[in-house]
């Protein structure tokens, strides 16, 4: 196993995992027990108040607030577990290779690297979602994309000495394999830093995903999804504060924990 | 980069679903009144008809001679919009630094000349509650208090100096929430090195220890990490623009990308791209001029 034991986590880190928890197990619960249609209009019920119905009330279009939150959570959670596994992973192998290998394979991709990097992400992200409006895949991709050249040049940076430091030579030398080397000898340097990258890569792809949703540019209704949400429900701030409320501090939670998770290192 | 950014720009609007001529004509006309006729129109006008490959050379050409094509929507020359927004994006960028200064150098100092106090404490959670929420839902928190509930300053638009204060406000407090905590530990570091010691064991008072020795060696670190920090700022330069309906080149960005405006799609593009590496340049330049000793081999 390359996880041998689960490190022992600061206070803070335990309080940011358990407020992850506690969204993922609103979201996965309000999908498999509450059995409410997310885009079912009802336009009777608009604006109506947090009810034993209802328990969140019902928005513009008298749709259930709890579903919709639920299916906004269950998205935000997809999409940064998919662009934290793609972009770790990618980030990861390229670096080893980077450092593994050196010559033209390290020249080309630190080129592809400093293309990426010359783009602020959010930008690149916009000019994906221009492609195909609406469409998550591309949202996915983007982000990915944006994200990966952050382990791709910490891994590359830490592996390098420790592929030319004597322990390796050693084991390369009894015929070790390369898996077996890098298990043994890289993937222990490199954890902590990498599940630090990846919890805040968690929180920049919803971050990310709410902002160019709340330029209109993003998923596209009736979709529930966070930034949507705020900016369709922002129009009723003054007849129904409470809606405009959920999907805010939806938002903030999962941001929150998953800094807090990430531990006080800044990046 | 230019080229590169220009390049992947018009792949990317050509795969675009849909027809563009008639996409073009709605943001034009209004949705209502598109007809063929009018796509047609457009069509003819814009030679979307021609084949790609044409276009492009087309456009690549008039991006040597700095002629970026006009914008599809209002017709303008697209330099000229540019330069028109990249006022009022620049005006922006720099209150909002100025903003995080102020905030930011204060807070930072307080908190590292008492680490782990009261004051630091409450510093370091009033830093994650802002760094735990978008630009944008800061921006809304702040309409909500300063616009809604207490009617002092206008939600939106321009024209007036008051209409800079929230945005600027809300970017810069975003920017400030970060960097405060560089600061902090750059102030750390600073206060207990031996040079600092030094001079106060020499019997120079605390300020005078702070004014010679402390600020510039604090400003370090700090300034090589606006770096890093640039990414924010324009990334929260094109959110807040959103918000508040701030007339700038983020705003454009975002507008050209839901209009199918390429021109402007691609002028904007670009534009980021250059001030990003203009201000990295900007940037090593401070860091090299604060400490001659040649941060960079």
């Amino acid at each position: 196993m390359i996880i041998k034991r689960m490190p022992t986590l600061q206070p803070a880190q335990q309080l940011g995992l358990a407020l992850v928890l506690m969204l993922l197990i609103f979201a996965l619960g309000e999908g498999a027990f509450y059995a409410a249609d997310p885009n079912t209009q009802q336009l009777a019920k608009a604006f109506s108040p947090p009810s034993t119905a209802m328990p969140l009330g019902a928005d513009q279009f008298g749709r259930d607030m709890f579903a919709r939150l639920g299916a906004a959570l269950r998205l935000s959670f997809l999409l940064s577990a998919l662009c934290v596994a793609t972009s770790a992973i990618t980030g990861v192998a390229a670096g080893i290779c980077a450092a593994w290998a050196g010559g033209v394979v390290e020249k080309v991709l630190n080129f592809v690297v400093n293309t990426i990097l010359a783009l602020p992400g959010l930008v690149l992200v916009l000019l994906f979602a221009a492609i195909v409006p609406g469409s998550f895949i591309m949202l996915y991709l983007a982000i990915s994309l944006t994200l990966w050249v952050e382990y791709f040049r910490l891994v590359r940076a830490t592996a390098k000495p420790l592929i030319n430091g004597p322990q390796l030579q050693s084991s390369m030398l009894l015929s070790f394999g390369r898996w077996y080397c890098f298990r043994r000898h890289i993937w222990p340097a490199i954890a902590p830093d990498v599940c630090t990258l990846a919890a805040f890569g968690a929180a920049t792809s919803i971050i990310t995903m709410a902002s160019v949703g709340f330029v209109y540019v993003g998923l596209q209704p009736p979709t529930a999804e966070l930034g949507l949400m705020i900016v369709e429900l922002f129009s009723y701030y003054s007849d129904a504060p409470w809606l405009l409320a959920q999907p805010l501090i939806a938002l903030f939670l999962m941001v929150l924990g998953f800094h807090l998770l990430a531990g006080k290192k800044t990046l | 980069m230019a080229w590169s950014v220009g390049t992947l720009t018009f792949v990317l609007v050509r795969t675009l679903p849909g027809d563009m001529a008639y996409k073009i004509a709605a943001s034009r006309y209004g949705d209502d009144a598109v007809s063929t006729a009018s796509a047609a129109a457009v069509r003819a006008e814009l030679g979307l008809d021609s084949p790609a490959w044409q276009q492009y050379f087309h456009w690549l050409s008039n991006l040597i001679t700095l002629d970026l094509g006009d914008s599809l929507v209002s017709g303008a020359p697209v330099v000229q919009e540019l330069q028109h927004q990249l006022g009022y994006t620049l005006l922006l960028a720099v209150c909002a630094m100025l903003v995080s200064v102020i905030i930011a150098f204060p807070l930072g100092i307080l908190s590292g000349a008492r680490p782990s106090s009261a004051v630091d404490n409450s510093i370091m959670v009033g830093s994650t509650f802002v760094r735990a929420q978008p630009v944008f839902s800061l921006g809304l928190l702040l309409i909500f208090l300063f616009a809604m509930e207490l009617n002092w300053l206008p939600v939106a638009g321009f024209g007036e100096p008051r209409h800079l204060i929230l945005p600027a406000l809300t970017l810069g407090l975003s920017l400030a929430a970060i960097s405060n905590r560089i600061i902090r530990s750059s102030t750390i570091n600073v206060l207990h090195s031996a040079y600092y010691q030094f001079a106060r064991i020499k019997g120079m008072s605390r300020f005078s220890t702070f004014c010679r020795h402390g600020i510039r060696n604090i400003l370090l670190p700090v300034i090589a990490f606006m770096g890093i920090q640039l990414i924010g700022l324009i990334e929260g330069v094109i959110m807040v623009e959103s918000v508040f309906a701030w007339p700038g080149i983020g705003h454009g960005l975002s507008h050209a990308v839901f209009a199918r405006d390429i021109p402007m799609l691609q002028g904007a593009a670009l534009v980021f791209g250059l001030m990003f590496v203009a201000l990295n340049t900007l940037i090593d330049v401070c860091c090299a001029r604060l400490d001659p000793r040649g941060v960079r081999q």
